[in-house]
């Protein structure tokens, strides 16, 4: 009860709406106890967030009503408009094959994904970790600084489209098969580029928004199919302390970034047993990018980090992607895909500069668009 | 001197959400950007959006404490807009030769920063109060966006007295702030 009459004199000393004596009286306090003077500072903030919110939302509301009127009114004829109704049909048809590919994927996608809720029990708190995909803006701003060179090799985004979120993903069999994150498909298609800075169309085959697993499949004459993969797929869960390395594109210019830590619980956020804690520095970007051991095994898939404790990481255990596989293969429509996990152990170097040369060519960065 | 009087009363009735001034600056000035979007790979649709989020810019930023335009507003819609739309365009991939326009424009750089920032902070409130569900969300639209008081909340939501109400608004708002601050702090 406490809490509810604090918060609520906060509110209206913030409101003005307090009496003078009240008000000094509330000063003081504020003066002796530091966590109200922080909870005042915050809420100030929000408050002035909500303003904004306010103000913006009503006057977006006047401007449509006052848009409408005029346009009602006759004021203004969109009748320059055949050009670009015309430029839209022209498009449409251009299109219409591949829009009819995008609904139908999406609506396989849909139905996936609400049987394989059954499947996947724990969800996502969103208050206190943090999804590990770029924001939009930081892509936009990647698209302002490479906007003409991007242009000039022709990015495999479709006209039209834009970038909406990205994150990194790696190839689990070597027919084109890449596992990210589902949350960095936050749009309707996707293409992948290579650490050079090819790009490869994809499709969409897989995604659940529960395990946050999504598969894509490399669809593109210019992609040649690489050799064996140089790591295993653990399907045993990994011992507590086992060092452990990624490799991922969180930053905009598509280097590709390497990162070590070890692992730090058996259990991931709230005790949710598919994942794992690692210990690790993991930056926007790094979604969905493999996490190893030091012997050639892949031992997660990065999702999410805790907004609070700096360098503690989230990662779905590999054997999640066992279970995405039998998923595949029980269902109709993608048991024909022939996905197959390397479980053979591979001999490769120990040495961690060799691993990464060895594994970088099997790690794309993933771009969604809408 | 007469125009310029006319645009100072204006900005002040823009500042007060005065329906008049918002319909006159519409008047004036949504042909131009119209001509301006169609005539370069825009539709009238996209213009309806352009030119509301440059008056979006221009309310806030008659809004500011030491607010002051140094242009016409005609210059200054202008500018926004060009700058908004040549974003879009390079956004959409299109972007290709400078724009054509006669128009004049200034530099609105600092503005265009300041809308950005403010959208993003807005694009969180709009998500977290939209992922609250109800009855929090009518409830803090209620009491925030409609300025509404306890009483008549408590009626509209059926809570036997103001009291009650206010207990629920106070669950409600610290599960909106926790969710506004779990991700307003990714953008600092």
């Amino acid at each position: 009860m406490e809490d509810i009459q604090l918060q609520e004199a906060i509110e209206r000393y913030l409101t003005d709406d307090m009496s003078v004596e009240e008000r000094t009286q509330f000063e003081a306090i504020r003066k002796t106890k530091p966590g109200i003077d922080q909870m005042v500072i915050e809420h100030a903030m929000f408050l002035r967030e909500m303003e904004l919110y306010v103000n913006r939302t009503n006057f977006s509301a006047l401007n449509k009503q006052v848009f409408n009127q005029l346009l009602d009114a006759g004021t203004w004829a969109p009748a320059a408009e055949q050009s670009t109704s015309f430029k839209v049909i022209q498009l449409w048809s251009k299109y219409k094959k591949v829009t009819a590919i995008a609904a139908s994927v999406g609506g396989f996608i849909a139905l996936f994904t609400s049987a394989m809720v059954l499947f996947f029990f724990p969800s996502i708190n969103g208050n206190q970790i943090l999804e590990l995909s770029k924001a939009v803006e930081k892509i936009e701003q990647n698209q302002k600084v490479q906007g003409h060179i991007l242009n000039e090799v022709k990015t495999k985004v479709p006209e039209n489209s834009k970038l909406i979120s990205g994150g990194s993903g790696f190839l689990i069999d070597t027919k084109g098969f890449v596992i990210t994150n589902a949350h960095v498909l936050k749009g309707e298609g996707a293409i992948v580029v290579n650490s050079l800075g090819q790009e490869f169309k994809a499709t969409i085959v897989y995604s659940n928004k529960n395990s946050d697993l999504a598969l894509l499949k490399i669809e593109d004459e210019d992609y040649k199919q690489a050799k064996a993969l140089p790591f295993t797929i653990r399907k045993k869960s990994s011992d507590l302390g086992e060092d452990i390395f990624t490799l991922g594109f969180p930053r905009n210019d598509n280097d590709i970034v390497y990162g070590r830590g070890y692992l730090s619980a058996q259990t991931g956020f709230n005790g949710d047993s598919n994942t794992y804690q690692i210990q690790i520095s993991a930056n926007p970007g790094y979604s969905g990018a493999p996490v190893f051991n030091d012997k050639n095994e892949l031992i997660g898939i990065m999702s999410s980090r805790q907004k609070q404790a700096e360098g503690v990481a989230f990662a779905i255990k590999s054997d999640k992607l066992f279970d995405l596989v039998d998923i595949l293969e029980a269902n109709e429509l993608t048991k024909d895909l022939n996905v197959k996990l390397n479980k053979q152990k591979v001999k490769g170097s120990k040495n961690r500069k060799a691993q990464i040369n060895n594994f970088k060519n099997y790690i794309y960065s993933v771009r969604a668009f809408d | 001197m007469k125009a310029e009087l006319n645009e100072q009363a204006l900005l002040k009735g823009l500042a007060q959400n005065d329906s008049r001034a918002v319909e006159a600056l519409y008047k004036s000035h949504f042909s131009m950007i119209q001509h301006f979007v169609t005539n370069n790979n825009g539709s009238f649709d996209d213009a309806r959006d352009i030119f509301q989020e440059a008056m979006i810019t221009l309310y806030e930023k008659v809004q500011l404490d030491n607010f002051g335009l140094t242009c016409q507003i005609k210059t200054y819609l202008f500018s926004i807009c060009k700058n908004l739309w040549l974003k879009r365009l390079q956004q959409m991939g299109k972007y290709s030769a400078p724009l054509s326009a006669q128009e004049e424009t200034i530099s609105v750089e600092e503005d265009l920063d300041r809308f950005e920032k403010k959208d993003a902070a807005f694009a969180i409130m709009d998500r977290v109060l939209n992922s609250l569900g109800e009855p929090c969300k009518s409830l803090l639209e209620g009491y925030y966006l409609n300025k509404k008081g306890m009483q008549e909340l408590a009626s509209q939501f059926g809570y036997t007295n103001a009291d009650n109400a206010k207990n629920q608004k106070y669950k409600c708002l610290m599960r909106l702030k926790k969710l506004f601050f779990a991700q307003y702090n990714i953008g600092e």
